[in-house]
């Protein structure tokens, strides 16, 4: 069954709405990376709340004009025109007022929010408004898709992707350095400005799908995930396109699989289990990677500590240390060194007595600096500076 | 509009509306002052997860069991946002969006696979409430109020509210000083000894607290809006601690005596026969007041610049 949904066999409605969500989650985690970067990840959240009363707005308009109130591409227009003035908000409020961005951004989602519950109910009590739906804008809603929405949904976002990738740069250079972007001549608010109306577009497009709701999980998740696995700007754009997609396809199809499954949230709860797994995996700046890099780190110092305690005769008493000299073939199981751990131990003292001897010349102050009680000199040294060094070493004395 | 009417029907709500409201903007005061505002939007989101979790354990629709597990997922969420925060090296807002939308993700899988048909338990209830429909059946009148066997029939979400609202004010009162100082300057709070870690950490349950409790009664709408909106309004009103949560407290009273006449009333003085919802008119209004003060407050720019345009 979940073989037949991820390999598209599921009917027509599912197939539809599994490739629609790829697409959508593919444009989502390239445009939300730049807001990621930029610091704004929430301002979607606001702009995501702003859609209500635009769909309740525009559902009334349509039905007054005499058309079908639900039709797709004039719902989606209301939703970006009133989340477009709540974006405008936004920024009038942090920019104008001494209140800071989050606060901007609470007020401006819970206020136009309430607004829209409010025209929810008004259409609700409007005689010709017959059961009109709109609830299902806040979850997302899959199971009635159209063709024609699809291709509303599909065009929307292959659009907003190409905009992104055309926008790369200057996004980039906004987010990490807006004063050397000014600097250069960039006009910064419009940068912002198309920064925002991108995630604005990625939220009017994702309505039918994802809902209003959980939209901007799909604005930020996969950006979180993919900066755990790289540093480069370009990869963390594409591999964050590539975990939006792939929980966008993952999360659709898995969701076609059984009833009561539904679209929206398994597509977020996807994208967070790729979170996780980035989270705890990722090398570099994972969880796992930082504890191995922990654990050998302090492998090293109780090797290094014990093999100079060897050197200097003196006993050995912490249990990890013994644990680990014995491990390697240092101590025997009565904590006499062997033979290779006597020689590791004079290698080891010698290596300290060259750095103390290093460290105490004004001179060598670069090289000195590199002191961290682990190095061994011979890696940071050529032989021939050793051997200089050597020379000034004199006759080996009991510490 | 007789007296029976209006004491049956009005003023459990309104008493309900205007409590929820004050006691989620006292602690709003202090953690917009300290960039936490969205806290009460991640809180909100969670608390979605945690009915529900609490509704398949216990298998009723009772409200404490309710509240303990919305507070759990409350208290659960900060602590995740915290520890992704902290593990990943990410910014705090970007960690906020991971944990909520996630959690409220699971909240409405776990609501969509559970059978909940039968009671009434659904996202649409949990966004806005249904002040409308606490009303105190038993009424007869104003001289109800007097009457003990008729005070026994209001809704108890109005007991569970005041409650909350008490202890708010109480924590308030109490940590007066300490909350202020560590809102303000906590590197000083420190050196006087304040655990300001755990003062901040108290803040965010009590907070909660409010929330989950507000959140029985109303809906999440109006604890987003209540958090932020009337604290925000006030902080461009004045530049006092004091006087910001005196404003705030009024501007909170105003919106929802305001938000829920208009709800009620307004359609009808307008010619339609129903009401709209009360929870999105309260935000509605709270709104507006935002505006007007972001507009004509006295204190509206930033400290040092001078008033734009």
């Amino acid at each position: 069954m979940i073989w037949d949904a991820l390999t598209l066999q599921l009917g027509y409605n599912a197939t539809l709405v599994t490739i629609g969500a790829a697409l959508l989650g593919i444009a989502a985690g390239v445009t939300g990376t730049f807001l990621f970067l930029g610091k704004r990840a929430l301002v979607s959240d606001a702009i995501s709340h702003a859609t209500l009363p635009g769909v309740g707005l525009a559902f009334m308009v349509m039905v007054a004009l005499g058309g079908d109130g639900r039709a797709l591409p004039g719902l989606l227009a209301g939703s970006a025109l009133s989340a477009g003035a709540g974006l405008v908000c936004v920024s009038w409020l942090s920019r104008r007022t001494r209140l800071a961005e989050d606060a901007a951004i609470g007020a401006v989602l819970s206020v136009f929010f309430g607004l829209g519950v409010v025209v929810l109910t008004v259409i609700q009590s409007m005689s010709a408004g017959r059961q009109a739906g709109l609830e299902t804008f806040l979850l997302g809603a899959t199971a009635g898709m159209l063709w024609n929405d699809a291709v509303v949904i599909a065009t929307g976002g292959a659009l907003v992707l190409l905009l992104a990738l055309l926008l790369r740069r200057p996004m980039t250079l906004a987010a990490f350095d807006p004063e050397y972007a000014v600097g250069t001549g960039m006009n910064l608010r419009r940068v912002e400005l198309a920064m925002m109306g991108l995630a604005l577009a990625i939220t009017v497009v994702g309505l039918k799908i994802v809902g209003l709701i959980l939209i901007v999980a799909l604005l930020i998740i996969p950006a979180v995930a993919a900066r755990f696995w790289t540093n480069r700007v370009g990869g963390v754009v594409l591999i964050a396109g590539a975990l939006g997609g792939a929980s966008g396809y993952a999360g659709a199809a898995l969701s076609a699989t059984a009833p009561n499954l539904p679209t929206g949230p398994i597509i977020v709860l996807a994208a967070f289990a790729l979170f996780l797994l980035s989270l705890l995996a990722a090398p570099g700046r994972g969880v796992l990677a930082a504890v191995l890099r922990h654990l050998r780190f302090q492998r090293r110092v109780h090797l290094r500590q014990g093999l100079l305690a060897l050197a200097q005769g003196q006993p050995i008493y912490e249990p990890l240390t013994l644990r680990l000299m014995r491990r390697a073939g240092l101590v025997r199981a009565d904590g006499v060194a062997t033979e290779k751990g006597r020689a590791r131990a004079a290698k080891a003292l010698l290596d300290e007595r060259r750095w103390a001897l290093l460290r105490s010349d004004p001179r060598q102050e670069t090289a000195a600096a590199r002191y961290d009680g682990l190095t061994p000199l011979d890696t940071l040294l050529t032989p021939d500076q050793i051997v200089e060094l050597d020379r000034n070493l004199g006759p080996r004395t009991a510490p | 509009m007789s007296g029976y009417e209006f004491v049956a029907l009005s003023l459990p709500p309104l008493l309900i509306g205007i409590f929820a409201a004050v006691a989620c903007a006292l602690p709003g005061n202090f953690l917009l002052l300290r960039r936490q505002a969205l806290i009460g939007d991640a809180i909100s989101h969670v608390v979605l997860p945690g009915i529900v979790l609490a509704f398949l354990v216990t298998g009723t629709i009772s409200a404490w069991p309710m509240m303990l597990g919305a507070g759990a997922a409350a208290l659960v969420t900060v602590v995740l946002i915290e520890v992704i925060r902290r593990l990943g090296r990410i910014e705090p807002g970007a960690a906020m969006g991971v944990v909520f939308t996630a959690m409220f993700a699971g909240g409405v899988l776990l609501l969509e696979q559970s059978d909940t048909s039968d009671v009434h338990l659904d996202v649409q209830h949990a966004l806005y409430g249904n002040l409308e429909s606490l009303i105190w059946l038993d009424a007869t009148g104003w001289g109800s109020l007097l009457d003990p066997v008729a005070l026994a029939g209001l809704p108890p979400e109005l007991g569970r509210m005041a409650l909350t609202l008490l202890f708010v004010a109480l924590f308030t009162a109490v940590f007066w000083r300490p909350l202020k100082l560590t809102t303000f300057d906590e590197g000083f709070a420190r050196t006087l000894g304040l655990p300001a870690g755990a003062l901040g950490l108290a803040l965010v349950i009590v907070a909660a607290i409010a929330a989950v409790a507000a959140f029985d009664a109303v809906g999440s709408i109006i604890v987003i809006a209540m958090f932020i909106c009337p604290p925000a309004a006030a902080r461009l009103m004045t530049n006092q601690l004091e006087r910001q949560i005196g404003w705030s407290v009024g501007f909170a009273v105003l919106s929802a005596v305001l938000g829920y006449m208009l709800a009620g009333y307004g359609p009808l003085w307008l010619g339609f026969e129903n009401a709209v919802s009360a929870a999105g008119m309260i935000a509605t209004v709270s709104g507006l007041i935002l505006g007007l003060a972001a507009v004509f407050g006295p204190c509206r720019a930033r400290a040092g610049a001078p008033v734009a345009d």
